[in-house]
């Protein structure tokens, strides 16, 4: 079969403004997605060390539940059939988002044809979906991190006189934290890589115009290859990051 | 609430149109949950060998054995799953002169994808082996390959069985994306009685969702269970 390669179509006119469209929004919804799941994963593995046991049959069902099952079946729940969990309200507002949000949006002196961030209600259930999937996990690492500790170390601060929240908040978080570090790093960067599924919802992310440019400019190969460097880029720069810090800030953990 | 439409299509989702006979593959029209099993199951299999060559190419110390590894597992690990299988449906034409179908795409890109994540486990396993081993039997005579295959393999490569269970569970999740390629497994299933029947993606897609929290928390507590006595004869440096 004849191929022949058309590079330069990829880096002029519309592929080109596409692509950096689809690299913006990735940025957006995987920040976005980042920072939620934090929040909601610092949540949900507070839950389990509570004493009171429904919440921690709560957030252990909520783990495994999320861990198990895949992303792509998440978000075509969180987008067909949402409005059973989510209430009325919330859900039409969600649905009216796009008209509050539309205008064009100049920086630098430079016009960007399409809108800075669409906030969609295919954005809002993307970014739902990754922020639920990746909670699940960061609660896990955070918690495998603090009881990677040895408990005796608690129970010293707690003999030389500080109280629960003292020994965590000057002993245990301390080192935990540093050994939490390294994982959040590589999950953040899942979160990146997974963002990509949200085209089946059509948010429009990188795939998204990908696919977008394969079908208007039937030049597919250049189109994922593009997108495939992008990712390669940002998952090289953080992996380096990593290393960066596992070489400078890694402590041993004293037992 | 709309559940006998989930009970109407329930074999749907588990076999789909799945036919026997006796041309060859024997088995056709391979669709629904049975789908997203053998595309799990065959694609661990190849990943198995791929991630075998990859993890040992990395621990070789020749710059040119190890340069293909690296570069295919930092590659493999740098982009989405989603990425790898459009790229190489569009690439295996050029390549094949022909098209391959998307079933065959999708399961050479799971091959491919978990075989750079196996290579890493199987690294991982040989070096956290004591280095004692490797030099007591280099110390008795056997060559390194030998070594290798006789001594560290066998030890390293069942203290790895929890995480190629884990693998096998993330491959599970990820046989879903066959989906956005037509392939008619699972999630495509749960995608078409969604949108044929349109009352009922509630019911729908938290019976998907439960059929593969099922397997994959199977396989899950197998795998912690299996951790935990493994640990008991692993071979330690103190």
């Amino acid at each position: 079969m004849e191929y022949t390669f058309h590079w330069a179509r990829m880096f002029s006119g519309e592929p080109a403004q596409w692509m950096w469209d689809g690299f913006v929004t990735t940025l957006q919804i995987s920040f976005i997605a980042l920072i939620c799941s934090m929040l909601l994963g610092i949540i949900i593995c507070v839950m389990r060390m509570t004493p009171f046991k429904p919440l921690q049959w709560l957030s252990l069902a909520y783990t495994e539940f999320f861990r198990n099952t895949p992303l792509l079946v998440q978000i075509f729940f969180w987008y067909n059939a949402s409005h059973f969990v989510i209430p009325a309200s919330i859900n039409e507002w969600m649905n009216d988002l796009y008209y509050w949000f539309p205008g064009p949006f100049s920086m630098f002196g430079h016009e960007f044809v399409g809108e800075w961030m669409l906030l969609n209600v295919e954005f809002i259930t993307g970014t739902i979906a990754l922020t639920v999937y990746t909670s699940a996990f960061i609660a896990e690492e955070i918690r495998a991190g603090i009881f990677s500790i040895p408990k005796n170390q608690l129970e010293a601060s707690r003999a030389v006189g500080l109280s629960f929240l003292q020994g965590y908040r000057f002993v245990i978080l301390p080192q935990a934290l540093r050994i939490v570090i390294p994982p959040l790093i590589s999950q953040a960067l899942n979160l990146i890589k997974n963002s990509s599924l949200c085209m089946v919802i059509g948010v429009g992310e990188m795939m998204f115009q990908a696919t977008q440019i394969e079908s208007y400019h039937a030049i597919p190969f250049e189109a994922f290859s593009v997108a495939l460097l992008i990712y390669m880029t940002i998952s090289l720069f953080v992996s380096f990051c990593i290393t960066m810090y596992n070489k400078h800030f890694m402590i041993q953990v004293r037992y | 609430m709309h559940w006998n439409i989930v009970i109407d299509n329930f074999d749907y989702f588990l076999w789909g149109q799945t036919k026997f006979d006796l041309v060859f593959p024997f088995i056709h029209d391979v669709s629904g949950l049975l789908a997203a099993i053998i595309l799990a199951v065959v694609g661990i299999f190849g990943a198995f060998w791929i991630g075998l060559a990859a993890g040992l190419m990395r621990l070789s110390k020749k710059w040119y054995i190890k340069l293909p590894a690296v570069v295919y597992i930092e590659m493999i690990r740098g982009m989405p799953l989603l990425l790898l299988i459009f790229w190489f449906f569009f690439l295996a034409p050029v390549l094949l002169g022909r098209s391959l179908p998307a079933f065959a795409t999708t399961m050479v890109c799971f091959m491919i994808f978990t075989g750079a994540y196996v290579g890493e486990i199987v690294r991982a396993g040989v070096l956290a082996l004591p280095g004692g081993q490797m030099e007591a039997a280099r110390g008795s005579g056997l060559s390194q390959s030998q070594a290798m295959r006789l001594v560290i393999l066998p030890q390293a490569l069942r203290n790895m069985i929890p995480s190629f269970v884990n693998q096998f569970v993330s491959l599970t999740k990820d046989t879903s994306l066959a989906a956005i390629l037509g392939v008619n497994e699972l999630t495509r299933t749960g995608v078409q009685v969604d949108n044929r029947e349109m009352v009922a993606s509630f019911e729908v897609w938290i019976t998907i969702a439960l059929l593969y929290f099922l397997i994959c928390y199977v396989l899950t507590s197998i795998s912690r269970r299996m951790e935990a006595q493994l640990s008991r004869y692993q071979a330690r440096d103190r």
